[in-house]
């Protein structure tokens, strides 16, 4: 078993978190993992993704080899396609929200890009912000998100409850509860639509 | 002992800790930065004394690195990869000294140049000082390394160079720790006095034993078991695989097993006797290198071979940048099947200024300022104010190295160009612009040195400035006018004011200093939530 994930957004909007988050639950789950991010300059305002790899035997590569990736988790819409010389042609997914982040004025127009994604076969492009704003944390899409793919993450969210406790546990009680919500509210998005 | 989830650069700290650090010394630097801000976070650090404030720069974290040896303790510095340059003096000549208490230096290099400027490979400045260096290729390794490290630094008296790259600094990976921590050394002098008196009576002396040395040094590459010859059965290749250059030749083999025989290298001097014989029994060679190809240039040498040596030289790597398992693919002749298409309307994101930084208004006023003077180039340095470069700013012509803003401006006044402008955070100017800006006042130059006062050393996540609270008595003290002393804020409101005062000093004919002072807005950001803790 092995499973390979791109986790991107743009610095900020919590991409590097969920990595953790998945880290943290798999090396509980007793899992090899292996997870590189991007760190400096990209943190102001630029792209950030992290390579997260976990399996059952030992990994070599700190990084994905292209055409290999089974899942690019985006908070946001074009950064999704940033990454996607490295999906898996056949079985790859895309999970994304879909409100662009626009900070460059070169930025496509929506329609090109939900275009772009539909191309690849295996997507889910969803409003995961307005659900993170209905449960009042619009700065928890990144966990929503994290939610909805947990569904095809093989890791029992039980484990990604308890990461995501550790993860925030120093940020107070109000943080904590905020974020689990929201990562059961994208689950059950999952669970239900998708 | 449970695993623990570490960066490459957690796993190093971790390891030091455990292996009876007394001090690390550093300055701030992507991708090393993590390694002390590890050890200034860790309560075990903590209770056991261990000292981790920030240097002003690489060369007096280095020194007293150095100095922590020379009273018999365990002392680390760490640096990224050009940090090394500006510690090229304490570094060389430790090596002819030797080291008295452990004594290791990590150098985290960036192939591909994610943050940094350029993309030189640090074991070359090991090979130069004739020191030891260890490439570990997986975060266990770089904390099994990190012991052995001090191990050897002491077993030899000499200093240790630990080089990791960008992909192993910023990875996670569960690490085992040891079980049990080693007690600091006590304090303990050099029973050679002379040890670290560089004469040239003594340092001749000295370089003797450093090259006597090497026989040893070898001995532990070869026999150590950090270096590995694994026998292939198909003689075709032969494979030198360096630190993580292993790993991405191994992702290519799903069941691990590899039909080329490896050297598999994390330890240097190169073994000479594990590398014969794999080229004896191997038709051709390709050398792995994650960085450049330093020993793929040795091991081909000056006049041709008899036998084929593929690298980067030749192209069958590609000759800059990272490695990645597609790049190893193609090299051992493997066909992989890429992904999509990465279609054309996805735009660069470049970084760019936060919202609400300081440095956005001082751009704005410096700007306006300078339309006065026509076709003029300001001249800058290396932080976050580097990204006034970029558009919408425009306002930067120059970013060469630590401190060169405010000499380059100098040697370009003195040819005449006017007027003449540096800009250099405050962190920046501890680091290496005071000396440049004695130089102006010795020589009396007419150049305007702007220090954009942020508080904090920003780029690399809000570590502490040295500069903090000692700028304009700093500035005095080197000789500036305090009446050409001009402190302001750069806010908005203030803009018609900040550009009138910018004019007035870029005009003036002397050494003039513009220090425009408001918080980083994100250190501003986590001042604020500290305080409500």
């Amino acid at each position: 078993m092995k499973i390979d994930i791109i986790l991107c957004g743009v610095g900020g909007m919590g991409a590097l978190s969920s990595a953790a988050i998945i880290s943290k639950a798999a090396l509980e789950m007793g899992m090899y993992m292996k997870q590189a991010e991007t760190h400096g300059m990209s943190q102001r305002g630029g792209d950030v993704q992290s390579h997260l790899r976990l399996s059952d035997q030992p990994i070599s590569s700190d990084l994905i080899p292209e055409g290999q990736c089974d899942l690019i988790l985006s908070v946001e819409p074009m950064e999704a396609l940033r990454y996607v010389n490295f999906l898996n042609k056949k079985d790859g997914w895309i999970i994304t929200d879909s409100n662009p982040f626009v900070n460059i004025p070169n930025y496509p127009a929506m329609e090109e890009v939900e275009k772009e994604i539909n191309k690849i076969p295996n997507h889910i492009f969803h409003d995961f912000t307005k659900i993170a704003k209905e449960i009042g944390n619009p700065k928890g899409v990144n966990m929503v998100v994290l939610g909805a793919a947990s569904k095809y993450l093989k890791i029992d969210i039980e484990k990604l409850e308890d990461a995501v406790r550790a993860n925030f546990a120093r940020k107070g009680e109000d943080i904590v509860d905020a974020n689990i919500k929201a990562l059961r509210a994208g689950r059950e998005v999952a669970d239900k639509q998708l | 002992m449970d695993k623990l989830l570490l960066l490459g650069d957690e796993a190093i700290a971790q390891a030091a800790i455990d292996a009876g650090l007394s001090g690390v010394f550093a300055y701030p630097g992507t991708p090393s930065t993590e390694i002390t801000e590890y050890i200034q976070d860790s309560k075990q650090a903590k209770e056991l004394g261990i000292r981790s404030n920030w240097a002003c720069n690489e060369k007096t974290a280095m020194e007293a690195a150095i100095g922590m040896s020379y009273a018999g303790k365990r002392a680390m510095f760490c640096c990224k990869h050009v940090g090394m340059n500006v510690a090229a003096d304490p570094f060389m000549n430790s090596a002819i000294t030797g080291a008295n208490g452990g004594l290791v230096y990590i150098a985290a290099d960036d192939p591909s140049m994610h943050s940094s400027q350029d993309e030189q490979d640090s074991r070359q400045y090991a090979d130069f000082a004739m020191i030891p260096c260890l490439e570990p290729s997986n975060q266990q390794e770089a904390y099994d390394m990190t012991q052995y490290a001090f191990d050897l630094s002491e077993t030899y008296h000499t200093p240790v160079m630990i080089r990791v790259t960008t992909r192993l600094a910023h990875s996670r990976a569960g690490v085992e720790r040891k079980n049990d921590v080693r007690k600091q050394n006590e304090l303990t002098l050099p029973s050679d006095k002379r040890q670290y008196i560089l004469l040239p009576v003594n340092a001749k002396r000295h370089y003797k034993s450093l090259i006597a040395k090497q026989a040893d040094l070898m001995r532990e590459s070869e026999n150590k078991g950090f270096n590995r010859l694994i026998e292939g059965t198909d003689k075709k290749l032969g494979i030198v695989a360096c630190g993580l250059g292993y790993n991405y030749l191994m992702e290519n083999f799903k069941d691990g097993k590899c039909p080329y025989s490896i050297l598999k290298v994390s330890q240097y001097p190169m073994p000479e006797n594990l590398l014969q014989k794999l080229y004896d029994e191997s038709e051709e060679l390709l050398v792995v290198e994650e960085g450049q190809p330093i020993y793929e240039r040795l091991i081909k040498g000056l006049l041709k071979n008899d036998k084929a040596i593929h690298g980067r030289l030749d192209g069958t790597i590609q000759r800059d940048g990272e490695l990645s398992p597609n790049s190893v693919a193609k090299a051992v002749g493997i066909e992989v099947e890429g992904g999509f298409e990465i279609p054309s309307i996805v735009a660069p994101r470049p970084p760019k200024l936060c919202d609400g930084c300081p440095h956005r208004d001082s751009y704005l006023a410096l700007n306006d300022a300078m339309k006065e003077f026509g076709d003029s180039r300001v001249f800058s340095d290396i932080g976050c104010y580097t990204l006034g470069a970029l558009p919408p700013f425009n306002a930067i012509y120059s970013t060469v190295d630590m401190g060169a803003s405010i000499t380059m401006a100098k040697g370009a006044a003195e040819a005449s160009l006017k007027p003449t402008v540096a800009v250099i955070g405050d962190s920046t100017f501890t680091h290496s612009g005071m000396t440049g800006l004695l130089d102006c006042c010795v020589d009396n130059i007419p150049v305007t040195v702007i220090i954009l006062d942020n508080d904090i050393t920003a780029m690399t996540g809000s570590q502490k400035s040295s500069a903090t609270g000692r700028i304009e008595s700093i500035c005095t003290g080197i000789g500036v006018d305090p009446a050409h002393i001009r402190v302001l804020s750069p806010l908005a409101k203030n803009h018609e004011e900040n550009v009138k005062i910018m004019k007035e000093e870029i005009a003036y004919q002397g050494v003039s200093v513009i220090i425009p002072r408001r918080d980083c807005i994100v250190w501003a950001n986590k001042k604020r939530k500290m305080n409500k803790k």
